[in-house]
């Protein structure tokens, strides 16, 4: 342990600038000698509480296009906040290139220590690091591109009326959740490339040729068959991210219409990583802070005071009910995330032989913030918790699932933290993070091209839940209004194919069209 | 890292989609602030407050799955007795812990509107009949506007553009050395320079050549303090409008609580009304019995006097005050009279006389508001039968003067907001709907 320092950063709980950056740089020293971590340069933003509430109300980003939506979000976020319903956060951060952490004016000089060790370089580096961030968000342009959009929508509004583009909006924000590509498209082949294979594919096909397979009795080639996969091929389907085929094949759309369900399909894909990294990127931010404050206080640079101070809110923060508390809303990622990077650390340091079993990878490998950075770097929650989750904490936490049967009259307990029940549960748990799984699959697999234009959208149903009927008709109202015609979703039985609904909607006269003539 | 204070940056930047998200449920926002007007009382009618509208109306749907029916499975935390394979009873709404949205049940949406919100809402498609006269007061100058450009000022209002151009020109005029000649004279040099043979002297002239146009540069200066220009900014006095609304009414004996309370209201909304249109708004109380004097508001709907019906004496009253204090070449002369109708069948002429000659040629507009009882007997049998009062008769000989003179009949204080509405619907709506 190093050297005690001789004075504390900051006595009591008032702050002024010089007081940030002595704490940001004791922070950062921490934060990049002790955990090694690799993150974005810092940009510190002090906001005041109104402020704050604008912040949430759109989504968090420092600009956005204005939209109706903004505002009911913000009106209910107001009204709490002054019922006291709910506090505010103490800081907000943007994954952005440099990170943007906005602190509130309102926090003690203990709590901007911990929003600067938790944002600043917790989440910071799980931005940086995380493949799933690497893969889908440009930090270094979101903010750029967020300007344009701004501006872009307003000149929209300019020119073709607020109506106009609100009810794009409108439309496009009912489709956002299909609005993302959830896996990495193959780039496309140049000619050469294209060449090559086909060479391959006819040397192969010469390599096999059996004159033997001509006496085969053949079916009746299907013509429909393939013109159907023609085009199939030729549209780019099935495909799961609607708007992005609106925005490429729907016949009625004026270009501006196109850029437009462009941008919200991009911001849609920005935020694609944060709902499937909840938990880790508060886990880790969590662990972060802790680690942090905690290295402050054994050096002297907190008081004890401050430390209990800090102690206090990280309590409330990973706190968890439990489920028959009167209080219980779901699970708390930050009580979820932080436990199990806690409990990671206690397999690499001290493992129990249970450890060794379940995680022979590490258990006892010493190396802590070696193996979390990995794990940072290269999970995300559903692989995160069906690969860490130790039957430990299953026990501490008291895990149970229940099995909830429509054709059965009672809901049954299918497995509880033992033996029996720890993969199980963790396979369960694992679900409930899992996007593919919480989403609904819903893809759009053909155009009647030839006869009325119908686009024709399946829902995979799985488990027997279907969409909320009533939400499910008014989105395919906006997509009949996007596509110009008719529209039908089918919810689709997985085993047998069979349709279990439909929903069908006309395009609206007065819907977004507008590149009539 | 960088630290940057963002608290003084101007606030309200979800004020635009506030205003959108009202507009967009401006139907449902202003039934609904119409509706809260029945639990208000006319006093706190201008504070901020709490509206409910249907949340339905505001949704954004989304494709998401059912909250009901299907195969489903929670993960939970905390359990205390549960064995695997135990039963437990289906909660009776089928709804479990983590099965629900949260806030989608809730099928109202409710929020804040502020002060003006409300207002605005609560008045819209309302005008302002006559609005006429516009006074330009002296003294009360306010509002400064841009006017030209000065040399001097304070560094905020100062313009680059102007001051850039004044720059640009002056070097022009003076010839002031450009980077480029100068670039061009060090490349010639290092040219020179580098090829072989003696050169000495030519560079030497190049040399001096550029410290003279180097000197040159330091003299005449890039931006120099004669180029400066600042916007300048004047006050400007801007007209102010004012309007005095004179409240009259009968507080004879024959005038109720009930009917005092229903011209109270009435007062209340044309004040809220005539604040809004108008910077000025100052009110004149006048109560009458065989006599009239002005008093303040309290007296006004408050004490009790006796005594008989002579309405030309506050006609008269209200005249004298105007000739003393409201020239109405000054003001916007605003009349609402309260009465229950009694008035001495002597007195009749008179007030015609004055209101017809004297009132209404100054005035902006006069509403005449008759309240009757709650439970008027002859109001439930309609129209014809009833016997209409005097001052009813007789004010009905000068009613349709271009809109200016109104009355209406009121019994009950759910009337009163459909009566004022009435009167003070925008004009083109009211044409249309007569038209048609």
């Amino acid at each position: 342990m190093s050297k005690l320092a001789t004075k504390p950063l900051y006595e009591g709980s008032d702050w002024n600038f010089d007081t940030i950056q002595r704490i940001y740089d004791t922070v950062e020293q921490v934060a990049h000698e002790e955990l090694d971590l690799n993150t974005y340069p810092n940009q510190i933003e002090v906001i005041t509480a109104e402020q704050m509430l604008d912040a949430y109300s759109s989504t968090g980003m420092p600009l956005l296009y204005n939209h109706w939506s903004f505002g009911k979000q913000f009106l209910t976020n107001e009204l709490m906040y002054r019922k006291g319903q709910r506090g505010l956060a103490y800081e907000l951060v943007i994954n952005s290139d440099p990170c943007i952490n906005y602190i509130m004016e309102e926090n003690s000089a203990t709590m901007q220590t911990l929003v600067l060790a938790h944002a600043a370089f917790g989440h910071n580096h799980f931005f940086k690091n995380n493949y799933l961030f690497q893969q889908w968000t440009d930090a270094e342009g979101i903010l750029d591109y967020l300007e344009f959009a701004k501006r872009y929508i307003a000149q929209c509004e300019e020119r073709y009326g607020q109506i106009q583009v609100e009810r794009l909006l409108d439309a496009a924000h009912a489709l956002n959740r299909q609005g993302v590509h959830r896996y990495p498209r193959g780039q496309a082949r140049d000619l050469k490339a294209e060449m090559a294979r086909e060479n391959e594919r006819h040397a192969q096909r010469e390599r096999d040729y059996n004159d033997l397979y001509r006496t085969l009795p053949k079916g009746k080639a299907k013509a429909a068959d393939a013109a159907v996969s023609e085009r199939a091929a030729a549209l780019g389907l099935p495909q799961e991210n609607v708007l992005y085929f609106l925005e490429k094949s729907a016949p009625r759309l004026a270009p501006w219409q196109r850029e437009i369900l462009r941008i919200t399909r991009v911001l849609a894909q920005y935020f694609y990583p944060q709902g499937q990294t909840k938990v880790m990127n508060e886990g880790a931010a969590c662990y972060v802070h802790y680690r942090i404050m905690t290295a402050l206080h054994e050096r002297g640079h907190i008081t004890e005071g401050s430390f209990l101070e800090f102690l206090t809110s990280h309590t409330n923060v990973v706190s968890q009910p439990m489920f028959d508390s009167g209080r219980y809303g779901g699970l708390n990622p930050y009580w979820v995330g932080y436990n199990m990077m806690q409990d990671i650390a206690q397999v690499c340091t001290a493992p129990t032989e249970e450890d060794r079993l379940w995680f022979p990878d590490i258990a006892g490998g010493g190396d802590v913030e070696g193996t979390l950075k990995h794990i940072w770097a290269n999970y995300r929650d559903e692989s995160f918790v069906s690969q860490f989750l130790s039957p430990r904490l299953m026990r501490h936490w008291r895990l149970f699932k229940l099995d909830d049967h429509e054709k059965v009259d009672h809901i049954k307990v299918d497995a509880i933290h033992d033996e029996r029940g720890y993969r199980e549960l963790r396979r369960g748990l694992a679900r409930q993070y899992d996007i593919s799984w919480q989403e609904p699959d819903i893809q759009i697999v053909d155009v009647d091209l030839a006869g009325d234009r119908t686009l024709m959208l399946e829902h995979h149903v799985t488990n027997g839940v279907l969409l909320a009927e009533k939400d499910a008709g008014r989105v395919v109202q906006h997509l009949a209004d996007l596509w110009g015609y008719e529209v039908v979703l089918a919810e689709i039985e997985p085993e047998g194919g069979s349709t279990l609904k439909e929903h069908k909607a006309r395009p609206r006269a007065s819907g977004p069209r507008l590149a009539e003539g | 890292m960088h630290i940057v204070d963002r608290r003084l940056n101007p606030g309200g930047k979800s004020l635009v989609n506030r205003q959108r998200f009202l507009r967009r449920a401006k139907a449902l926002v202003q039934q609904a602030v119409r509706d809260s007007l029945k639990d208000r009382s006319i006093k706190d009618l201008e504070t901020e407050g709490e509206v409910t509208i249907p949340r339905d109306e505001v949704h954004e749907p989304s494709f998401r799955r059912g909250s009901s029916g299907g195969n489903r499975e929670h993960i939970l935390p905390g359990n205390k007795e549960y064995l695997q394979g135990d039963e437990i009873e289906r909660p009776p709404s089928g709804g479990e812990g983590a099965g629900g949205h949260q806030g989608e049940g809730d099928d109202e949406f409710r929020f804040v509107l502020s002060r003006e919100e409300f207002l605005d809402l609560f008045l819209d498609d309302l005008e302002l009949p006559e609005l006429a006269k516009k006074k330009l007061t002296s003294g009360e100058a306010e509002g400064v506007r841009q006017a030209g450009y000065s040399t001097s000022g304070s560094p905020s209002a100062l313009s680059i553009t102007r001051t850039m151009r004044n720059s640009m020109s002056r070097r022009i005029a003076l010839k002031r050395p450009r980077g480029e000649e100068m670039a061009k004279i060090e490349a010639e040099i290092a040219r020179l320079e580098a090829l072989p043979g003696d050169h000495s002297d030519a560079i030497a002239k190049l040399r001096e050549e550029l410290e003279r146009l180097e000197r040159r540069r330091k003299l005449i200066t890039y931006v120099d303090p004669i180029d400066l220009r600042y916007r300048r900014f004047e006050p400007t006095p801007k007209p102010i409008s004012q309007a005095v609304m004179f409240c009259l009414m009968d507080v004879s004996g024959s005038m109720t609580e009930h009917m005092k309370d229903l011209a109270k209201r009435f007062y209340a909304l044309l004040h809220l009304f005539l604040k809004r249109c108008y910077r000025h708004v100052e009110v004149v109380f006048i109560r009458h019995t065989d006599r009239a004097e002005e008093v303040d508001e309290e007296t006004f709907f408050y004490s009790r006097e006796t005594g008989g019906t002579l309405v030309s004496t506050a006609l008269e009253k209200m005249l004298q005050v105007m000739k003393d204090r409201y020239s109405p070449n000054d003001w916007n002369i605003y009349v609402a009279q309260a009465s229950d109708g009694d008035n001495m069948p002597s007195d009749t002429a008179k007030t015609i006389a004055l209101m017809a000659d004297e009132i209404m040629p100054v005035a902006q507009y006069v509403a005449y508001l008759e309240v009757g009882r709650e439970e008027d007997p002859m109001m439930s049998m309609g129209g014809p039968l009833m016997r209409a009062s005097d001052l009813w008769r007789s004010y009905g000989q000068i009613d349709g003067q271009n809109g200016k003179f109104v009355m209406r009949k009121v019994h009950h204080r759910r009337e009163i907001y459909p009566v004022f509405r009435e009167l003070f619907a925008k004009r083109g709506l009211a044409a249309g709907r007569g038209k048609s």
